[in-house]
């Protein structure tokens, strides 16, 4: 089986240099990484709309580009579905115009009815069919170019940044839409971002873009607790990345009993039904550890675990360090100070128990 | 209408309407393509092709006119290649009138669609190709509509401009009464001898209402196309 995404490109633009490589097999790949950072021109790669000077492009085993064997599809020829962070609808086409417009372009030997109907419902978009680009909210906008992209039948998936443009209430409007194109299309997705929870809540895997560089790719709750990548300069916060199920809803005190693969948690997130499967989410600056089983604390959770990395002092005046350890099957990550790390004497194996307070869980 | 306007003058206002139609049309698949060079090329001796364009604004319509008489007349090295393969004669003819008004009215139909075509955001046209749209037809579909208003707006140009044409066009098919003698031309004419003063104010306000109705129609489908693209 060959990777969804098999990629390795150069390129220089100006004074920066593109050369980048990686592989993925993940359903939604994140390219994560900070502004300038090099996410859009690498996708603008993917995409046909900049020519790589050397390098390849492969999609679920099919070339789109490879320079040495003189092979270079143009971008209305790869069948690329792209989100564009402005939605770019064109404002002389209805919604419905919009919607069908790269269906028009699909080859007639390939082409399958529009699946019009299925990508209304996915997107909740069947009102808008009569009206104008120009009469659409900023949320409904980003909606009706997903679909367009969708209904091109892509083989793949661009989002560059889609919600970067909206406010709070916009993108929680769109999250729930992107999650189901990831759980019910068959279309892989890479998903520019650099907003971490966005990138928490539907990475399967995420691929961090540095200085036109991949700095490091794997899958997501992997890639998000490592101490080595937390340890780098203004890096985000490390984070473990959970996926629960709710066990029962204790009603007097309003807590949720998870199952876990890293053991049982109780979280205090509104109210949640038996049986639901949430993701969850603890920042490394939320977990203490503990050498004995703590008493006469007030956290609820108690993890016992084994360090695994413990990371270089880093942070101002290298006053931290990050560790990841493993809880039961799974790896939380962790941020102490210096001192305390070496007052507890914590070194690679040594046995531990994690605390975790249940406010401090998130759920993405 | 032909109670108050005589043969001839009746003559002159529908020969204007002709000569500027059949010049606006005849200009515009040139005008467009020229346009797109001028707004999307990037080749050596763009800014000379932008120069020889705007000329016919610069230069006395009297100049164009000689110009065009001594390239396009029969003896002219044009004229004559048009005559021997094509039979066409333009000199002392409505045709020649035409072509004169089309010079004339050429740059002002090319700024038009140039400007036009450089306010489309090229990133709808990026967004199209992504979509499946070649070249090809992400101009048509794209690029072409939305440059649409510009478009009509520089047709509508260059028809007032050949409407008022006279330096160049009398100076390259003279002034020849069901021939070549435009509106502007009967106007002039009558100026020249005594008591045409009815006639050239009979004819200067035939003049005024062809020009209003079509600065209207241009606003009009201004409007319509404008609403159609009304900005994102």
């Amino acid at each position: 089986m060959s990777p969804v995404l098999d990629i390795a490109i150069r390129r220089r633009l100006g004074d920066f240099l593109l050369d980048a490589s990686f592989t993925s097999e993940g359903r939604l790949t994140a390219l994560f990484g900070s502004s300038g950072s090099g996410k859009t021109s690498l996708v603008n790669v993917v995409s046909g709309l900049i020519r790589p000077e050397a390098g390849h492009v492969r999609i679920e085993g099919e070339t789109l580009v490879d320079t040495e064997a003189g092979i270079f599809l143009p971008k209305h020829r790869r069948r690329i579905g792209y989100v564009f962070q402005e939605a770019r609808l064109f404002p002389h086409l209805t919604v419905r115009q919009n919607l069908l417009f790269g269906h028009w372009f699909v080859p007639r030997g390939t082409r399958k009815p529009a699946e019009l109907d299925k990508v209304l419902g996915l997107l909740g978009i069947g009102h808008l069919l009569r009206r104008r680009p120009g009469a659409l909210s900023g949320g409904e906008k980003q909606r009706v170019a997903i679909g367009r992209a969708l209904l091109a039948e892509p083989r793949l998936l661009l989002m560059d940044e889609p919600l970067a443009a909206l406010d709070e209430a916009r993108k929680a409007e769109i999250l729930p839409y992107i999650e189901r194109l990831r759980d019910e299309t068959r279309i892989p997705i890479v998903y520019v971002s650099h907003a971490l929870a966005e990138v928490a809540r539907l990475a399967t895997t995420v691929a961090i873009v540095e200085n036109g560089r991949i700095a490091a790719c794997g899958p997501t709750a992997d890639i998000l607790s490592r101490p080595d990548l937390a340890a780098r300069p203004r890096a985000p916060e490390a984070s473990s990345l959970l996926t629960a199920e709710v066990i029962r809803f204790d009603e007097p005190f309003g807590l949720a009993q998870l199952k876990t693969r890293a053991g049982p948690l109780v979280i205090a997130r509104g109210s949640l039904q038996a049986g639901q499967k949430l993701k969850i989410r603890v920042l490394a600056s939320d977990v203490m550890l503990s050498l004995e089983p703590p008493t006469g604390i007030s956290a609820l959770n108690v993890l016992p675990g084994r360090i695994t990395e413990i990371s270089e002092r880093t942070g101002p005046g290298g006053s931290t360090v990050h560790l990841r350890l493993i809880c039961g099957e799974a790896l939380i990550a962790a941020r102490l100070t210096a001192k305390s790390a070496e007052m507890l004497e914590l070194a690679p194996g040594k046995a531990v128990h994690a605390v975790i307070k249940s406010v401090s869980v998130e759920t993405p | 209408m032909n109670h108050w306007l005589s043969p001839e003058e009746w003559t002159a206002v529908r020969l204007s309407l002709i000569v500027a139609t059949t010049a606006m049309l005849a200009s515009l698949p040139l005008g467009l393509a020229v346009a797109l060079l001028l707004a999307r090329g990037r080749f050596w001796g763009k800014s000379l092709l932008d120069a020889v364009v705007h000329l016919p604004l610069i230069l006395p319509p009297v100049v164009t006119g000689y110009l065009l008489l001594v390239g396009f007349g029969r003896r002219g090295p044009i004229g004559e290649f048009l005559y021997d393969w094509f039979g066409i004669v333009l000199s002392f003819r409505w045709t020649g009138a035409a072509l004169a008004c089309a010079v004339m009215g050429f740059p002002l139909m090319v700024r038009a669609i140039r400007l036009s075509i450089e306010a489309v955001d090229r990133k709808l046209e990026d967004a199209a190709g992504t979509l499946g749209a070649s070249p090809l037809w992400v101009f048509l579909v794209v690029t072409l509509p939305l440059c649409l208003p510009g478009i009509i707006a520089g047709m509508i140009l260059c028809f007032a401009k050949a409407m008022g044409e006279f330096g160049a066009t009398i100076t390259f098919v003279s002034n020849i009464p069901g021939e070549t003698q435009t509106l502007p031309s009967a106007i002039y004419t009558f100026t020249q001898v005594p008591g045409g003063d009815a006639g050239a104010m009979r004819l200067t306000l035939i003049s005024i209402v062809i020009s209003v109705a079509a600065l209207f129609l241009s606003e009009l489908m201004a409007r319509m196309v404008g609403r159609r693209i009304a900005v994102e």
